[in-house]
């Protein structure tokens, strides 16, 4: 649709000689790209607005930074403001020193309440606490019912004395949740309220009564990624209105940018406690104010890059490391071992998701299946230790061998033993400065680099196989530049993850 | 507005209004070619239609002025652009209407403020104005099924329940199918619309049930029972799921079986950004959007996202939402819209 502000920024660039100094003209320019990046983020204008002029008064005002072109140091700064702005009141949901501790969501209508209730009481269910789920919203047909629902599938209990469809008092609902959570026991009350609009004055102080009745240790507001320029209104409006004490982003798995993060940060103040982000009932996850900051721009590459700029990533060691992959062969092995790492760490989608340069491959992401990991497990567990270590072994009787063991077919397994081969040959290539030709093979470096090296290097626990990706991706990187190219191109594009997808 | 709406008629006697020559032609002309046997064994040279008349409604409480702030002149023509992105107009469509604003001023040599809100009524209502804006059921092909989808949340299930009880309330027979299977108590809220809506249900047989298999079984009800109108309920998807959009493809090719899809509307909450583009994209190409309903405009959102979706897709603006009452709902009417959004009466 439209190109992402990296590709813009290059081409605002291109003309521009790198002169080491920042010019006025320079951050205005940058300036205007970041902006309009900004408004098709969704942030609201007024906090675009703020938001340039505080970054034109510090990139003016900011040393020049010999590493980086006029470019990327504004985009450096545009960075760093927007990870201040959405993390700055950065804190953990506060629980009260007497139990229970009471949280009450609040928003509009359809912006993921009572899936989100039943999200955050499984959260907490499996942190030990015994959460209670209050069915409040007596309005909107069937609620009652689906929260009961949700309750029951994560085994979770449900106080609901109310039919709803419109019978009965929120109010006393709420009031009498937390008499009976304290009879109960219960150690957290999670009240799910009615979808109101901020100009609704009834309901808006019906909800102010209901946040009195229950004297609530948080009250989250709850608010769909996918929102406009409204975002500011509707904050406010809950925030006056109810008192938000943090807030709540939801569908964040789908492909909107989620400016409304932003403005919501920045208009109210509030921090941002949780990102949801799936179908599930896991989805649901602690909010980062990076990855957010790198969605809202959408160019993660480029962060990358000057993160690297910057820490004056020492080449001749990169490419010793490089070497050294070269040499030693890359084993179906440390592939296995990749993999049982990256399964750890969670859903592989929503990491990749988080990747840099992932902003072009996040579609193909969203329909990698992630099956398809478990069944490549399958076929190299189903290899002996010699055969993981040296593929060529991998003759017609061995290969229906494993296709029999995994449950897999004989062409599965020639199909991954092809892929394999292709990336091994890959890594050899730009491990030695060469730029890689990928037919069929694309987002290897990206994947098998980036990602592994740069999140399990947190982990501490890398081994030959995984760590190696660092300076394959970067070599690639170095490659790609010395040609001209932007960076993560090489690492972008069609196809799936490295020997995992179809 | 004055809409032609038109369903077959009934053995028993209603109020029967004189069919035009014309229609009755039509009618026989799409009959040859239904490709079902039943119907086209039956042979009707003249299958009376009779004429639907739905109750009036309007939109203009739920539209709100775009400037309440500001005093609209040939100075504030930028200001202008900033009022159209911060209601979700985008920047390239504020950019080009503001423009267009701009250069018709100029020509007319308008001044006043009046001129101007004229003027900006004039571009915007020529913009969202679409030739399609009807609901499509008039060409006696009954069951009218009518597909609704959409990401999660953004109405979809109370849209059903208004519609449902607007073309109740005309005279047509409304059937629904409760297609989305995933959401928990999803098909319980849409019961509780159709009972209040006074149309039939579907239910699913199991829990979990594949939701193309409701839709066929909907479908095939809908046709046995001969109910003028089939609405079929799914559930809210992101567009960027494959595997969802998928299944909302076969739900399409399953009804097609049986009978000819009248109507796909799009659902989209006015408060959407400019993913609001992307979710029309993605939802045209899998599921041949023919129409978008706005919901929640009685919010402070504008719904300037329509805009886009109207220029860029062609895609008309059929119907919206205003409320949560059973009756907030009406058709799309660019004039009125634009002149809502203008703070213009009359």
């Amino acid at each position: 649709m439209f190109g992402n502000l990296s590709d813009r920024l290059i081409e605002t660039f291109k003309n521009l000689r790198s002169k080491g100094k920042l010019s006025p003209a320079d951050i205005d320019a940058t300036l205007r790209e970041i902006r309009r990046a900004l408004l098709e983020a969704d942030v609201a204008l007024e906090v675009v607005k703020n938001f340039t002029t505080a970054v034109r008064e510090r990139a003016l005002g900011d040393e020049v930074s010999k590493a980086l072109n006029p470019a990327q140091q504004v985009v450096q700064i545009v960075n760093e403001e927007l990870v201040k702005i959405l993390g700055g009141e950065q804190r953990k949901l506060s629980f009260a020193k007497t139990a229970p501790t009471v949280i009450m969501l609040a928003g509009l209508q359809g912006s993921g309440k009572t899936t989100l209730a039943g999200k955050l009481a499984k959260w907490l269910k499996d942190q030990g606490q015994t959460p209670i789920l209050v069915a409040a919203d007596l309005q909107r047909p069937n609620a009652v019912n689906q929260l009961q629902v949700v309750g029951e599938r994560i085994g979770v209990p449900v106080f609901a004395p109310e039919p709803g469809n419109g019978v009965g008092n929120p109010v006393s609902v709420a009031k009498d949740s937390i008499k009976h959570a304290k009879q109960k026991m219960f150690s957290v009350v999670i009240v799910d309220t009615a979808g109101r609009l901020g100009i609704d004055e009834e309901l808006m102080t019906q909800a102010k009564d209901i946040s009195k009745a229950v004297d609530p240790d948080e009250v989250l507001f709850v608010i769909d990624s996918m929102i406009g320029q409204d975002a500011v209104n509707v904050a406010k409006a809950f925030d006056d209105g109810v008192g938000i004490t943090g807030v709540v982003l939801t569908k964040l798995d789908g492909d909107a940018r989620g400016g409304a993060a932003l403005s919501v940060a920045s208009v109210t103040g509030k921090p941002i406690l949780f990102a949801s982000n799936g179908e599930g009932m896991d989805a649901f996850e602690p909010f980062y104010p990076d990855r957010m900051a790198s969605r809202i721009l959408d160019m993660g590459d480029v962060l990358t890059l000057i993160e690297q700029t910057q820490k004056n990533f020492d080449e001749s060691e990169a490419r010793a490391m490089a070497e050294k992959l070269a040499k030693d062969t890359f084993t179906l092995e440390d592939f296995l071992d990749q993999m049982q790492q990256l399964k750890k760490m969670g859903s592989l989608k929503s990491m990749l998701a988080m990747m840099p340069g992932a902003g072009q491959m996040r579609n193909q992401l969203e329909n990698f299946d992630e099956r398809e990991i478990v069944r490549t497990e399958a076929i190299i567990r189903s290899m002996t230790p010699a055969e993981r270590r040296q593929p060529k072994l991998l003759n017609g009787s061995r290969r229906s061998r494993i296709a029999k063991g995994s449950g897999m077919t004989v062409t599965d397994v020639n199909s991954l033993v092809n892929r394999f081969e292709q990336a091994a040959k890959m890594m050899k290539t730009v491990a030695k400065g060469g730029v890689p030709q990928m037919p069929g093979m694309p987002g290897m470096p990206g994947m098998g680099g980036g990602f592994v090296g740069g999140k399990a290097k947190s982990k501490g626990k890398d081994k030959k196989g995984s760590k190696s990706g660092n300076p394959a991706k970067r070599a690639a990187e170095e490659a790609a530049r010395a040609l001209g190219q932007k960076p993560g191109e090489a690492s972008s594009g069609s196809g799936s993850a490295f020997g995992l997808g179809k | 507005m004055a809409f032609q709406f038109w369903k077959r008629k009934r053995e028993e006697p209603v109020a029967v209004e004189q069919v035009i020559a014309e229609n009755t032609t039509e009618q026989t002309a799409v009959i040859t070619t239904e490709s079902t046997s039943e119907v086209a064994a039956e042979i009707q040279p003249k299958p009376e239609l009779e004429k639907v008349e739905l109750p009036k409604r309007s939109a203009r409480k739920g539209i709100r002025a775009l400037f309440s702030k500001i005093k609209f002149d040939l100075e504030n023509l930028d200001e202008l652009e900033d009022i159209l992105i911060q209601s979700d107009f985008g920047v390239d469509a504020s950019a080009a209407i503001v423009a267009s604003v701009k250069e018709i001023a100029k020509k007319t040599s308008a001044k006043t403020e009046n001129d101007l809100k004229k003027i900006l009524i004039d571009v915007l209502a020529e913009n969202l104005e679409n030739k399609d804006k009807a609901l499509n059921l008039s060409d006696g092909n009954t069951p009218y099924v009518v597909l609704v989808v959409g990401v999660n949340g953004v109405g979809k299930t109370t849209t059903i329940g208004k519609l449902s009880k607007w073309l109740v309330q005309g005279g047509f027979q409304v059937m629904i199918g409760a297609a989305d299977t995933f959401r928990a108590a999803a098909v319980d809220q849409v019961a509780t619309w159709a009972e209040r809506a006074g149309a039939k249900l579907i239910r699913p047989k199991t829990e979990g049930q594949d939701p193309a298999s409701v839709a066929f079984e909907a479908t095939e009800a809908a046709i046995n029972s001969g109910s003028d109108v089939l609405i079929i309920d799914t559930a809210g998807r992101l567009q960027n799921k494959a595997d969802l959009m998928n299944e909302l493809d076969k739900i399409r090719r399953v009804v097609e079986k049986q009978a000819k899809i009248a109507e796909v509307l799009l659902v989209i909450d006015a408060t959407t950004g400019q993913n609001g583009l992307a979710q029309a994209k993605a939802f045209a190409e899998v599921a041949k959007v023919t129409g978008v309903v706005l919901t929640k405009l009685d919010g402070t959102a504008k719904g300037g996202i329509v805009y886009s979706i109207q220029q860029e897709l062609g895609i008309p603006v059929k119907l919206v939402g205003v409320g949560e009452g059973i009756d907030d709902f009406s058709f799309f009417d660019a004039q009125e819209f634009a002149r809502g959004l203008v703070g213009q009466e009359g």
